[in-house]
């Protein structure tokens, strides 16, 4: 119980403090490195984009933000209407973009829909699907399974094979991509910089698209826990409805939660272990906080580093043969 | 060609990018030594699927099976056994 408490307390922190530091970073970094006027912030009615669009504002005004709802195809509707609440909330110049016939138009959901038709032919118009993670945190190595829902409600569950898999996340990274894109384009037509979302765990992790979600000129909470996160949007006065959002991928069409695709652990346990990793406590200790067997606490210690070591190359620049001399160092 | 010669093969070839038998160990962990990530281990799944004819159920996705040329060799070599 002690020990319990103690770990839970050690995610609280001095938001005013934090945001301030956060702040003035946002303004330096703009100033000294980017030399942009302004952000651009994609909107998507969840926490951490909620949080970053309002330090963006809290930085630099509402003037100097530009807030992008970007929905497609499977975004739900509660989504679009949190981020919609969100922007006028903070009192910034936002648009909305449905991406779905662009996302027709490169064949996102063409390429998706044949390789879930490889899986269950069955599937079709009306039909809703996702992927759920499997295996990491029971000491197995990690796998997919496809979940699909026919129109009259029956679930159907099978293991991916590998190329249905590969296909089907292809597939889907461009609509990460293509707001991306947009987002870019908004930044360079404004002379404003690209905000990144990711908290902590999503950056450690790797939960991101390269070139897509991945990409960014600033990651202000990239150092935040996912709870830190939740405590900031309070702390920040967002709407209430922000504050009690559920972490949600909203990329597949069945509702999905981000612990059931990547993590295989709840968000709040998720930072726990984290913390309790990067802090090197024992899986003991871990097992204690999050009340699962030390075995299981184990295997989630050891997924954590599985997926640092097979991330690692999504945050890597492209690598060279040499060094080339002449372009200046990332500023620190 | 034996179960061993293939796997090998497979795995010089595909992860080391080499025909250098001295390149991999048989003992050697594919997972600990980076030589294969979770998705190559998927790869690797659909490469024994293909090639020696047996079903890998999800219950048998683990290291002690997958995780070095010693444990996929004793895991198709039992499969092998359990299938005649």
């Amino acid at each position: 119980m002690g020990v319990t408490n103690t770990l839970h307390d050690v995610l609280k922190f001095d938001e005013a403090k934090e945001a301030e530091k956060i702040t003035q970073k946002i303004r330096a970094t703009l100033r000294d490195h980017l030399r942009r006027r302004g952000l651009v912030v994609a909107i998507s009615g969840g926490i951490d984009s909620s949080v970053c669009a309002a330090l963006s504002v809290k930085a630099l005004g509402p003037k100097k933000v530009f807030g992008l709802l970007l929905p497609e195809q499977d975004s739900s509707a509660a989504s679009k209407d949190r981020g919609t609440v969100l922007a006028e909330h903070l009192g910034i110049e936002h648009l909305l973009v449905d991406i779905k016939p662009t996302l027709e138009a490169i064949g996102c959901y063409h390429w998706r829909d044949e390789a879930i038709k490889e899986t269950f032919p069955e599937y079709g118009e009306g039909w809703k699907n996702k992927i759920a993670i499997g295996g990491g945190t029971q000491g197995k190595i990690n796998h997919f399974q496809l979940i699909v829902q026919s129109p009259d409600g029956e679930l159907k569950q099978k293991r991916l094979a590998l190329k249905q898999y590969l296909q089907i996340v292809a597939a889907t990274n461009f609509k990460q991509r293509i707001r991306k894109t947009m987002e870019f384009f908004h930044a360079d037509r404004l002379n404003y910089a690209v905000v990144g979302t990711p908290n902590r765990v999503e950056y450690d992790q790797g939960f991101f698209v390269k070139n897509g979600d991945g990409s960014a000129d600033i990651k202000p909470i990239a150092h935040l826990y996912k709870t830190q996160v939740y405590a900031m949007a309070r702390h920040l006065g967002l709407p209430e409805e922000i504050c009690n959002a559920t972490p949600t991928t909203d990329t597949y069409s069945l509702p999905q939660g981000q612990d059931e695709f990547y993590y295989a652990l709840p968000f709040d346990k998720m930072d726990l272990a984290l913390y309790a990793h990067n802090h090197n406590l024992p899986a003991a200790t871990l097992a204690e906080m999050i009340d699962v067997p030390v075995a299981q606490a184990q295997y989630v210690y050891d997924d954590i580093e599985t997926k640092r070591k097979t991330t690692a190359m999504l945050h890597w620049p492209a690598l060279l043969v040499e060094k080339v001399e002449g372009p200046l160092p990332k500023p620190e | 060609m034996s179960v061993e010669t293939k796997i090998r093969d497979y795995i010089l070839e595909n992860y080391l990018f080499t025909d250098d038998q001295s390149a991999l160990e048989n003992d050697t962990s594919f997972l600990d030594k980076g030589i294969i990530d979770s998705t190559g281990i998927m790869e690797v799944i659909a490469f024994l699927q293909e090639e020696f004819e047996i079903e890998v159920e999800d219950e048998e996705m683990i290291p002690e099976n997958l995780d070095s040329v010693n444990n996929i060799v004793a895991y198709v070599t039992k499969k092998q056994k359990a299938d005649q």
